[in-house]
C-alpha cells in the first residue's frame, strides 16, 4: 500500500542513484552477527597471511628438544608443538592458509563454471537444456571420493589437484541453483524488452541475467566455502591431501584427534579455528540472504 | 491515405498444450486465430478486448518476441513472421515496444542511463559513452524525467515514472511504430493521463504510429484512431473510432460499450444497458461457429453452424458477424 | 444514535525499516444503516487501511488509534475472539482478488456453511440449505452442481460472486468491498456491478465500495469520500462530488480520467506530480506540490476538513481566501 516516491529533490548536479546492491550491503552492516563474523575471518585471514612475521618459528622447523609440548608463553609456541617438535600456532596458520585458499579458489571454480553453464541451460532452454541438465545428474552419481582418490592416484598428490577436483563437484550445485533462478527470471518483461531492444542472447545472458542471479548465488557461494573447507579436511584427515611438511586443517585435526589425551592442544587449536571459520561464513551466508530478499523475513 | 507500415495476414499464434494426466492428448490454445489489420505511418490503432482475448499475444508476436504459428506479418512490405533472431535484429530499431508493468520492465539493477541508452550500444556500437549519455539525458527531458537522475535505479522511482523511462527506451531509436501492451493499466487514475499525454505528444512530435492495446475503451477511445476489438483470439470489429463507438455494429462491442461505467451518476444511472450473460468460454475449447455466440444476445443456428468471416461494413469498417445489419443505424 | 457506523479521528501508522508512516490520520466519518459509501483515492492514500483498521485486519506491523463505534460499541482494537463475532456475521469484507481469499484446500460448500454454522448456530443441512440460496441470489449459473466444487474450478467472476455470498450469507449490516471489480474484465464487472445495485435494493445492508474508479461510484453509491495522501480531502453526496467538485483533488480526478461519452480531443487535463511520499509529507497541505493554486498558507497550515453541511466537508484553503 505505501509507495514512497523519491523525494524531489532540485539538485543540479547529478544525483547518485542507490542499487540494491548498495541496499543490502547497508542492510547486511545492520546484522551484527554477519558484521562480527566478517572481522573474525579478517582477523583470520590476515594472521594467516602474515603468519611467518608472527612468530620466531618457521613452519617446518624440528626442535627436538621441545616434543609434543603444551603451549608456553616463554619460548614463543603459543599454542604448543606437535609430536614432531614443530611449532603448533605456525603450523595451524599455515593450515589456515591451505584451508581457506582451497576452499575460496575451489569455489570460485565453481562459480564460473556453474553460473554460466546454469545460465546458458536455464536461457536457452529446450532440448538444450535437457541435455545439459542430465549431464550435471550423472556428474552428480559419481561418487565423488572415488574420483578424488582416483585423481590423487593417478596425478600424485598435489595442491592444484584438490582445487580442480573440489571446483570440479561443487559446480554441479551452483548450476542448479543458477538454472532455477534464471528459469524464474527468464520470462520477466525486463528479459523481453531487452529482446525486442536487439539484445544478443549472450548479451542478455552476461547482462541482465546473471546480475540478477547474484544474490542467491553469492548466498550459496559463501555457504559453499565452508563446505568445501570441511571436505578438504575430511581428504585430508583420509591422508589423501595436502603433502609434508605443508599441512592443513584437516591433517592437524586428524594428527590431534590422534593424540587427543596425550596432547588436547594439538586438536583443540586447530578445531577451534576451523569451527570459528565455518560459523562465520554461515553467518554471514545468513546475513547476506536476509540483507539480499529484506522481503523473506 | 499515407502509406502503410504494418501490414497483418491471417496471423495465427497456436500453443500446444498438454492436457492433465500421463501423456494426455495434446490441443492447441489459439490465442490468435486469424488476424488481419493494417497500420499506416503515424496513425494509432486501439486494440480492445477483454483477458484471455489474445491481446497480449499480438503485442509478442507482431515483434517476434512470440514465433507466430501461421500468417504473414509485413514489415515495410517484407514479411518478419518467423524470422530468427539476428535476421530480426536490424529491424527491430523501427518497431519497439512498452510494456503493461513498469517496474518488471525495466532491469532492476541497471541505472535508469544503462537501461534508456541499451538500444543505442547495441545498434549504434560507434557512439561514444558520453555521446550515449547526452542522448539519454536529451530524451530523459522529452520524457518528462529529471536528467539528474540518470545514475538512480527503477526501484527509486513511481510507477509513472518507470513508465516513462520504458518509453524513453522504446523511443530512443526513434523507431516507426510503438507497440503499447496496456501501458497505464497498472498506474493511479491521475498518473493514467499524463502517460497518455505524453504519449499523444511524442506521437504527433516524431509521426509515431501507435498500437495501443488495453482493456480501457475510455483510454482507447481518447487516443485511437481506429480500433480493433478482440475476442478469444478473433476480430470481431474494426473500424474508424467514432464511427465504432457512435455505432458498434457487433453485438459484442455494443456489449463492451454498456459495460463501461461513466463517471457521471445521473448519466450512469440512466443509461440503458446491454449485460452480457455467462462467462469467457475456455480458449481452450471455444464455441463452434462464432465464438461470441455463448454469449451473444442475437446468437442463433446459423451462428452455430458457420464461423462470420470479417465483413467489409461501410467505409474503413469491418465487422465479424452474421447479424450486424439489424444493429446498423439503430 | 442510528448511525451504523462511526469513526472519530481514525489514525493508523506502520512501522516500517526507514521509520513510521501514518497512512490513515484524522480520518472521521459516518455510515446509515442501507447507506452506500465510495471511497475513492490513489494507491497509497490510505482508503483500504481505513477499512483493514475498523476490521482489526492490519498487517502485522500496523497500530491504530482513535473511535469506532458499531451500533454504539466501541469496536477499536478489540480482542480478535470478540472481532470474530462481528466479522462475518454483523460485518463482512470483500476483497479485490478473489482467489487469495479464498481456501484451494476446502470445497466451496464448506467454505460458505463454516460461516453460517459458526455464526449462526445452523445445523449442516440448514447451512448448506442456505449457502445454496445465497449463491443462487448471486446468480451464480447451477449452484447446486457447483458447489461441491474447489474454487479453481470457478472463473474470475464467478469466484467473486462466490465471494460475495459468502460475505451477504449471515446478511451483514455493512458490507465493505475493497476494489471488488479491479481484476475483473468490463463485461464481468458489468455483471457483478448490477448483481450489486440488486443486493443494495433488496435488502437494507450498508456498503462501502473502495475503488480507484470514478465511474462505479457514479452508478452505485449515494455518499462519496475523496482520499489523498490518508486523509480525507472531500466529503459529499454522489451529485455534489461529481457536480460541485470543491476541492482541487477531486476536480483533477474528475477531468484527468478519458470519458467514454465525451470526446475531448488533444490532451487530457492533468494532475501534474507523483502522489507525495508519506514519510516525508511537507508541511502544510499534502496537495500542494500538485495544486493548481496554492496560497502561502498551504505551505504552512494544514487545511483541516471543514464542514459545510450534514454530510459535506472540504479540506482546502482555497475557499477562504490567502
Amino acid at each position: 500500500m505505501i509507495r514512497s516516491s523519491p523525494p524531489a529533490v532540485e539538485l543540479q548536479h547529478d544525483i547518485k542513484g542507490r542499487s540494491l546492491w548498495q541496499d543490502a550491503v547497508r542492510r547486511l552492516a545492520r546484522n551484527r552477527a554477519a558484521v562480527a563474523s566478517m572481522i573474525v575471518l579478517a582477523v583470520i585471514a590476515l594472521l594467516a597471511v602474515f603468519a611467518p612475521m608472527l612468530s620466531p618459528h618457521p613452519y617446518d622447523e624440528i626442535y627436538w628438544d621441545r616434543i609434543q609440548m603444551p603451549p608456553d608463553f616463554a619460548n614463543g609456541h603459543w599454542f604448543g608443538t606437535d609430536s614432531n617438535g614443530r611449532d603448533l600456532f605456525v603450523r595451524t596458520l599455515y593450515g589456515a592458509r591451505v584451508s581457506l585458499m582451497v576452499g575460496v579458489l575451489a569455489t570460485a571454480v565453481s562459480l564460473v563454471i556453474g553460473v554460466i553453464y546454469g545460465a546458458v541451460a536455464g536461457f536457452v532452454g529446450g532440448r538444450v537444456d535437457d541435455i545439459m541438465m542430465r549431464l550435471v545428474d550423472i556428474l552428480y552419481a559419481l561418487p565423488f571420493m572415488f574420483f578424488v582418490i582416483l585423481l590423487m592416484v593417478m596425478f600424485g598428490r598435489n595442491i592444484f589437484l584438490i582445487f580442480v577436483a573440489l571446483g570440479a563437484v561443487e559446480w554441479l550445485t551452483m548450476a542448479r541453483i543458477v538454472r532455477g533462478q534464471t528459469l524464474s527470471i527468464k520470462h520477466r518483461p525486463f528479459i523481453e524488452a531487452a529482446h525486442a531492444c536487439g539484445v544478443t542472447r549472450t548479451g542478455i545472458i552476461f547482462r541482465h541475467i546473471i546480475p540478477n542471479v547474484l544474490g542467491p548465488v553469492i548466498v550459496y557461494v559463501t555457504l559453499t566455502v565452508p563446505q568445501v573447507i570441511m571436505t578438504e579436511s575430511f581428504i585430508s584427515f583420509l591422508g589423501l591431501g595436502v603433502q609434508e611438511p605443508l599441512t592443513s586443517w584437516g591433517v592437524l585435526i586428524a594428527e590431534g584427534a590422534r593424540l587427543m589425551e596425550a596432547a588436547p592442544w594439538l586438536l583443540v587449536f586447530p578445531a577451534t579455528l576451523l569451527a570459528l571459520t565455518l560459523f562465520a561464513f554461515n553467518f554471514i551466508g545468513d546475513g547476506l540472504r536476509d540483507a539480499l530478499d529484506p522481503k523473506d523475513r | 491515405m499515407s502509406d502503410i507500415l504494418l501490414a497483418v495476414r491471417d496471423l495465427k499464434v497456436h500453443f500446444p498444450v498438454r492436457s492433465a494426466g500421463w501423456r494426455g492428448a495434446h490441443c492447441h490454445l489459439k490465442a490468435l486465430d486469424g488476424v488481419s489489420f493494417d497500420v499506416r505511418a503515424g496513425e494509432s490503432l486501439g486494440v480492445v478486448g477483454e483477458s484471455g482475448c489474445g491481446k497480449s499475444t499480438l503485442a509478442r508476436a507482431l515483434l517476434q518476441l512470440i514465433p507466430p504459428t501461421a500468417g504473414q506479418v509485413l514489415w515495410l512490405g517484407e514479411d518478419i513472421a518467423g524470422l530468427g533472431d539476428r535476421a530480426m535484429r536490424p529491424r527491430r530499431r523501427g518497431l519497439q515496444i512498452v510494456f503493461q508493468d513498469p517496474l518488471a520492465s525495466l532491469d532492476p539493477r541497471m541505472t535508469v542511463g544503462d537501461i534508456i541508452g541499451e538500444p543505442l550500444r547495441v545498434f549504434q556500437p560507434e557512439l561514444k559513452p558520453d555521446q550515449i549519455r547526452h542522448r539519454v539525458e536529451t530524451l530523459m527531458g522529452t520524457v518528462g524525467l529529471l536528467p539528474h537522475m540518470i545514475n538512480r535505479y527503477p526501484h527509486e522511482f513511481s510507477g509513472g515514472q518507470c513508465q516513462r523511462i520504458g518509453i524513453a527506451r522504446a523511443i530512443v531509436l526513434q523507431p516507426k511504430l510503438v507497440v503499447c501492451d496496456e501501458p497505464v493499466s497498472a498506474l493511479d487514475v491521475s498518473i493514467q493521463a499524463q502517460i497518455i499525454n505524453l504519449l499523444m505528444a511524442l506521437q504527433r512530435q516524431m509521426g509515431l504510429a501507435l498500437i495501443f492495446i488495453s482493456h480501457d475503451l475510455s483510454i482507447v477511445r481518447h487516443l485511437s484512431h481506429r480500433v480493433m476489438v478482440l475476442y478469444l483470439g478473433r476480430v470481431m470489429e474494426l473500424g474508424h473510432r467514432d464511427g465504432l463507438y457512435r455505432n458498434p455494429l457487433h453485438p459484442y462491442t455494443r456489449a463492451l460499450l454498456s459495460a463501461v461505467p461513466i463517471p457521471d451518476p445521473d448519466l450512469e444511472r440512466a443509461r440503458q444497458r446491454v449485460t452480457l450473460t455467462g462467462d469467457l468460454p475456455s480458449p481452450l475449447a471455444p464455441p463452434t461457429g462464432c465464438v461470441f455466440r455463448t454469449r451473444c444476445p442475437m446468437a442463433d443456428r446459423r451462428c452455430e453452424e458457420h464461423t462470420p468471416l470479417l465483413e467489409p461494413a461501410g467505409p474503413g469498417r469491418q465487422v465479424a458477424c452474421h447479424h450486424w445489419r439489424r444493429n446498423a443505424d439503430t | 444514535m442510528d448511525e451504523l457506523l462511526s469513526v472519530a479521528d481514525l489514525e493508523t501508522r506502520f512501522r516500517t525499516p526507514e521509520g513510521e508512516v501514518a497512512a490513515v490520520a484524522g480520518v472521521s466519518f459516518a455510515i446509515d444503516p442501507g447507506e452506500s459509501l465510495g471511497v475513492v483515492g490513489e494507491s497509497g492514500s490510505g482508503k483500504s487501511q481505513v477499512f483493514l483498521s475498523i476490521m482489526g485486519l492490519l498487517a502485522k506491523n500496523g497500530r491504530c488509534s482513535g473511535q469506532v463505534r458499531f451500533r454504539g460499541e466501541d469496536i477499536l482494537g478489540l480482542p480478535a475472539a470478540r472481532l470474530n463475532a462481528l466479522r462475518g456475521s454483523r460485518m463482512s469484507m470483500i476483497f479485490q482478488d478473489p482467489m487469495t481469499s479464498l481456501n484451494p484446500y476446502l470445497t466451496v460448500s464448506r467454505q460458505l456453511t463454516e460461516v453460517v454454522v459458526e455464526h449462526l448456530g445452523l445445523s449442516r443441512d440448514q447451512a448448506r440449505a442456505r449457502a445454496l440460496e445465497a449463491l443462487e441470489r448471486v446468480g451464480l449459473p447451477d449452484p447446486a452442481a457447483r458447489i461441491d466444487l474447489y474454487p479453481h474450478a470457478f472463473s474470475g467472476g464467478m469466484r467473486q460472486r462466490v465471494m460475495i455470498a459468502m460475505a451477504i450469507l449471515c446478511q451483514p449490516e455493512l458490507l465493505i468491498a475493497d476494489e471488488p471489480t479491479t481484476a475483473l474484465d468490463v463485461t464481468i464487472q458489468a455483471q457483478i456491478l448490477d448483481l450489486m445495485r440488486v443486493l443494495k435494493r433488496e435488502s437494507n445492508t450498508a456498503t462501502v465500495i473502495i475503488t480507484h474508479d470514478l465511474g462505479v461510484v457514479a452508478g452505485l453509491c449515494d455518499q462519496v469520500m475523496v482520499m489523498y495522501a490518508g486523509r480525507l480531502v472531500e466529503t459529499g453526496s454522489v451529485r455534489e462530488i461529481f457536480y460541485q467538485p470543491r476541492h482541487p483533488y477531486t476536480r483533477g480526478l474528475l477531468r484527468a480520467m478519458p470519458r467514454l461519452d465525451d470526446i475531448q480531443d488533444g490532451l487530457l487535463d492533468t494532475i501534474p506530480g507523483q502522489p507525495p511520499n508519506l514519510q516525508a509529507l511537507p508541511p502544510g497541505c499534502a496537495y500542494q506540490e500538485r495544486c493548481p493554486q496554492v496560497y502561502p498558507r498551504c505551505r504552512s497550515e494544514r487545511p483541516e476538513l471543514r464542514i459545510l453541511g450534514p454530510r459535506r466537508g472540504v479540506a482546502c484553503h482555497l475557499e477562504l481566501g490567502p
